[in-house]
């Protein structure tokens, strides 16, 4: 019989596991980019720093019972009777007897905390702008402090300590007793910087939505997703990137970054009117000749008819004076390998553009499909000069 | 905290456990440790210190600090089986929640050491379990840590089924006995030098192809038969699965007697801590903390509390037995004490609630079966006290995992392996047994079969490593 009391300080067991488990969630991130992606938590995220998303591949498999064909024995206050409904499924937390949250046999996936940052640095690792140019005339340049030698002086706060004790050991050393300990000037070293320029080339994002009556809740989520991560990935990447918004129904009109990813509208769809307003805008504000742009276009490929040939002739015009135009067609939730034969704007594009070096269209027809439409606009090719 | 608390709580521990002798308690010596939070969730989701790494205990330990942080929950109490046993103490704890601890974890010590299912229970398996780790660390090191990881989790998808009776020795059967007799020459003066050479055989290593792969068959111990009759396992990975293996006829007697264990602790800390001088807050506290662990929860079952109102239930009915149970089984009454000690070395949680969970508890607890009707609504669908007893029991059975067994190691004459779930009216989680058949099949190298009741119709599951069939 005894009370002891150990120091338990060096007990890091739990934690050298728990990274093991974090090792395992990472990889099963990397392999479901695609469903986290365009998961509404992370999009509606709000500015938390983190979200939880469901991920399968971290369940620990067994041989168990069907809980929801099981029956079970539960305890009441004393009233209960034959035919009493106790919980309703699907309802977290709502008494459903022998549940307890997260690790009740019937959930179906286990949630893990992930770090939006995190998971933006997993998408954006292969992303680039493509067909980037040298545009000499406006380049901006940006400095950088780079920390990357060490002196005998310098400013006492970027004293390098660990070399400091280093170098005093050494110098113990050569006087006979390798120790630490009686600290000399000559033993300090301080980092010190140097300032590094950067070149980067002017580039431009016109960001174009459909925002139609034809545009159904899902339509609108996938594109606004896809522009979530896109806006997010050139802030990250670029320092010099300007983003234009513009949604469009009969009318296009440039918006704010908020109006663009909050707002509803109605009416029909005359895509040349967006297309117009770039053009117009590129003119006025970002003559190619200092800029590298970059039109991108979601729409559902509702188009009215005659508008058609006036689309595919701004189009044209679009591409002969920017680097990519991407346009993204959006489908029917689920529709799957469906695909509209013609009529919509996705195969006119492809059927009539003659210069299709510089254009890139996707369909869009599951939520998943966002992150592949992000690697095939901004996947690595036509690197012409480094960013 | 101070010398001066330790010295008090020294005290306390000395006092409790003379109370507890004079009870009739008899646990090991036990040891008491005070710890800080960390670690108490870390002994707490490894369920044994020093046990081998695996992210699936990282997992579960976060889960716990998590719970933890948020102040969602608190581990009070963490007690080893072992011999002399050991009892955590949260350094946060006040001195009445240590109190109450010390006399609970006395109250398991005494079930551990007494219960007989425990009789077979290695005492030191805390070292055990750390060499465990420094051999599968040391594989780690040989193999790669990844692929020791990957394999573990295939090892640990069917680490429940094992035979929880592996102690029992199978009998030989009287023909086998005379066949052996007739080919034993007479015993010579020499003679007992010929079983050295016997035992040498034996500790041959057992899997060699031409054994048979169908003898002892239908068997229970899925783990042990694919460790000893797999094709494909290394000797490392066969070790590993021996240690699994090991370490899981250690904790299969807990997973026997959840409810019995907890409800004996809670009795007599309960009982303990009447004994004790307790101040007016005191009374006050304990009375709180003893309401938090044996409260019944709504919908829920909270096994300290059926077990505590069972073993209180017991004792009054034999200390004091209706004029029925007189005269039908002659009971006189005052034997209430000795009863329950009777009951807790002898049942499990099984036995426990078929034998001892009584009509008037039934209605006193309104426990009641409840399922889900129409995919919808979870709905009571019966009250009548026998059938929740044995919906009760019926999940209990088998610690509550399915029961499979091995029928065939040679199916097809193709080494294939066929294993049946013993089906008894619950139907398997399809998803997830399509992917623990995976893990099966992982360790048995080839195809393996599995015999299940899918919407009322016998199925078979199969599995080629590549694609799964049904049928």
């Amino acid at each position: 019989m005894s009370i002891q009391r150990n120091d338990w300080s060096l007990q890091r067991k739990g934690i050298i596991d728990q990274e093991r488990h974090k090792e395992r969630v990472r990889e099963a991130i990397r392999k479901n980019l695609g469903s986290i992606v365009s998961n509404e938590a992370i999009i509606l995220s709000d500015g938390k720093r983190t979200v939880r998303v469901p991920i399968r591949a971290l369940d620990e498999y067994k041989f168990r019972f069907d809980y929801h064909k099981q029956k079970h024995v539960g305890q009441g206050d004393g009233k209960t009777r034959v035919g009493d409904v106790i919980g309703r499924e699907g309802q977290a937390g709502q008494g459903k007897g022998g549940h307890q949250a997260g690790q009740e046999p019937g959930s179906e996936y286990y949630e893990a905390e992930v770090n939006i940052d995190e998971i933006a640095a997993l998408i954006f690792e292969d992303l680039h702008l493509p067909f980037l140019q040298e545009k000499a005339k406006k380049a901006v340049q940006s400095k950088k402090t780079q920390f990357n030698e060490i002196r005998r002086t310098g400013v006492i706060a970027n004293l390098d300590k660990r070399r400091m004790i280093m170098e005093n050991i050494r110098r113990n050393a050569r006087e006979g007793h390798a120790r630490f300990g009686d600290i000399k000037k000559d033993d300090l070293r301080f980092k010190t910087w140097e300032e590094v320029m950067r070149y980067e080339s002017n580039a431009v994002v016109i960001a174009m939505m459909d925002v139609s009556g034809s545009m159904g809740e899902f339509k609108k989520y996938v594109a606004r997703s896809f522009y979530f991560w896109m806006v997010r990935f050139l802030r990250t990447k670029y320092d010099n990137v300007d983003i234009v918004f513009i949604s469009h129904h009969t009318e296009a009109r440039e918006v704010s970054e908020e109006q663009f990813f909050t707002q509803g509208e109605s009416g029909g769809t005359v895509v040349s009117s967006a297309y117009q307003l770039a053009l117009e805008i590129i003119k006025l504000r970002y003559p190619a000749a200092d800029w590298n742009i970059y039109p991108f276009h979601f729409s559902d490929g509702d188009n009215y008819y005659s508008d058609n040939d006036e689309a595919v002739r701004l189009a044209e015009e679009l591409i002969s004076t920017c680097n990519l135009f991407g346009y993204g067609e959006i489908g029917e939730e689920g529709s799957g390998s469906y695909r509209r034969a013609s009529g919509a704007l996705l195969s006119i594009f492809n059927d009539r553009l003659k210069d299709k070096k510089h254009f890139s269209g996707v369909r869009i027809d599951d939520k998943e499909d966002v992150y592949p439409a992000l690697k095939q606009f901004f996947g690595r090719r036509g690197i012409e000069t480094p960013a | 905290m101070e010398d001066r608390e330790i010295r008090n709580l020294e005290k306390a521990v000395e006092q409790i456990w003379e109370i507890a002798l004079r009870f009739g308690l008899d646990p090991y010596p036990t040891n008491f440790e005070i710890v800080p939070a960390t670690v108490m969730y870390e002994v707490g989701s490894y369920a044994l210190p020093g046990r081998y790494s695996h992210w699936t205990f990282g997992k579960a330990y976060q889960r716990m600090k998590t719970m933890y942080d948020f102040a969602l929950s608190r581990i009070y109490e963490v007690v080893i089986n072992t011999n002399p046993a050991y009892g955590f103490l949260l350094e946060t704890n006040s001195p009445v929640q240590n109190q109450m601890v010390i006399a609970h974890v006395l109250g398991h010590v005494d079930f551990f050491k007494n219960n007989i299912y425990f009789s077979k229970t290695n005492r030191r398996m805390v070292e055990s379990v750390s060499t465990h780790a420094q051999r599968i660390m040391d594989y780690e090191f040989r193999h790669g840590r990844r692929t020791v990881e990957e394999f573990l989790d295939a090892v640990l998808a069917i680490e429940e089924h094992i035979d929880p009776n592996f102690f029992i020795r199978h009998e030989v059967s009287a023909e086998e006995e005379k066949r052996r007799a007739e080919h034993r020459p007479a015993e010579g003066r020499y003679d007992d030098l010929w079983s050295l050479d016997k035992t040498v055989n034996t500790a041959a290593p057992a899997n060699t192809d031409a054994k048979d792969v169908r003898a002892g068959l239908p068997q229970k111990d899925l783990l042990f038969y694919l460790m000893e009759n797999s094709p494909v396992l290394q000797p490392w990975q066969r070790d590993v699965m021996a240690m699994v293996h090991e370490e899981v006829e250690y904790f299969i007697p807990q997973m026997q007697t959840k409810i019995m264990n907890e409800g004996w602790a809670s009795f007599w800390h309960a009982r303990i801590m009447r004994e004790l001088d307790l101040s007016d807050n005191g009374h006050i506290e304990f009375a709180d903390l003893h309401s938090a662990v044996v409260s019944p929860q709504k919908g829920k079952l909270n096994p300290y509390y059926l077990g505590y109102k069972m073993f209180e239930n017991i004792e009054r009915n034999w200390d004091d037995p209706s004029a029925e149970d007189r005269e039908k089984f002659g009971r006189n009454g005052g034997d209430g004490r000795a009863k329950i000690f009777e009951v807790r070395e002898v049942e499990s949680d099984v036995s426990f609630l078929r034998n001892y969970l009584t009509e008037e508890l039934c209605e006193e607890l309104d426990l009641f079966v409840y399922e889900l009707v129409e995919e919808e609504t979870w709905t009571i669908s019966e009250k009548r006290w026998e059938r929740v007893r044995d919906q009760l029991v019926a999940n209990m059975t088998n610690f509550g995992f399915p029961y499979l067994q091995v029928e065939d190691g040679d199916y097809n004459g193709n080494r294939e392996l066929y294993l049946k779930h013993c089906y008894e009216g619950t139907e398997l989680d399809l998803r997830y047994a399509r992917k623990a058949l995976e893990h099966v099949q992982r360790l048995w190298g080839r195809t393996v079969h599995l015999e299940t009741v899918v919407e009322e119709d016998v199925t078979v599951l199969h599995y080629d490593g590549e694609d799964h069939r049904e049928d």
